[in-house]
């Protein structure tokens, strides 16, 4: 908060220190909604250009990082609405349906994941992980990089969306999943 | 008392359960048929676990740092909107 308060007084280092922690963030979620870099680069910048002028009137009723990303998730969707991302078709099973039998149990045991002491292997897995967030359709990519990422609460995340806590709920159930098999191919493919 | 089948959901259901589950928003009673359910289901929680791997996975994703160059253009973009 002290730091919205040198912001609001002109302070550059104030700005300087807020573009250091939230720039590369803003600039993820703007690619995770439009593929092209510069629409996502130039509703960055407006971002940033609305939050000096406007930082005024945030009130703090909601999170800071929130309000930024509102106002960001806003100037990206009317420059995506001449420039719309391919959606692929949305799933809506967790699991291949495959998977199960024809009583609805699983039909091979689920192979474990080899992990390391911490769990996973970050550096092996990211590059993973990254090119599923890239295959997921839109609006999930962008629930997932929120909650998943980004650490927002559910309700952050719906006020940031503009979207309702069951809908948020569907989206991040069908990102994870979706996640979770890509890994799991990979992983088991060695 | 409830006589609660482990067959009672399947395992394609139960997969369609979790995030519900760890987002808290399941209602007592399907928590339990839930919990129940993963206590007889070895690949269920095997699934769950390899869910919450996933979760922790993402989060570790590593930001990019921001360049010079694009850090110098918002200090510009910054200094211009105060001489406005």
């Amino acid at each position: 908060m002290e730091l919205l308060g040198r912001l609001r007084d002109g302070d550059e280092e104030a700005f300087v220190t807020l573009v250091g922690r939230y720039h590369q963030p803003m600039l993820r979620l703007a690619r995770s909604m439009v593929s092209s870099e510069a629409v996502a680069e130039e509703a960055v910048q407006d971002t940033w250009l609305a939050v000096v002028r406007g930082i005024e009137r945030f009130e703090g009723r909601s999170s800071f990082k929130t309000w930024l990303f509102h106002i960001l998730v806003n100037r990206v969707r009317s420059a995506a609405t001449r420039e719309q991302r391919n959606a692929p078709a949305e799933r809506s099973h967790a699991v291949d349906p495959a998977r199960f039998d024809a009583q609805g149990q699983w039909a091979d045991p689920l192979e474990r994941w080899v992990e390391s002491e911490s769990g996973f292997e970050a550096a092996l897995w990211a590059p993973i992980l990254k090119a599923a967030l890239e295959s997921l359709p839109a609006r999930q990519r962008a629930v997932v990089v929120l909650r998943d990422i980004e650490g927002l609460s559910s309700d952050e995340c719906c006020s940031v969306l503009g979207i309702s806590a069951g809908n948020q709920r569907i989206l991040l159930h069908r990102g994870r999943s979706r996640l979770r098999e890509m890994l799991d191919v990979e992983l088991r493919r060695g | 008392m409830l006589l609660i089948h482990p067959k009672d959901i399947a395992c394609r259901q139960a997969v369609e359960l979790v995030t519900d589950y760890l987002e808290g928003t399941l209602s007592r009673r399907d928590r339990r048929r839930f919990e129940f359910h993963l206590r007889g289901c070895p690949n269920c929680s095997a699934y769950l676990e390899q869910i919450r791997t996933t979760i922790r996975a993402t989060g570790a994703i590593e930001t990019e740092d921001l360049t010079p160059e694009a850090r110098q253009d918002l200090i510009d973009l910054y200094r211009r909107w105060k001489s406005e």
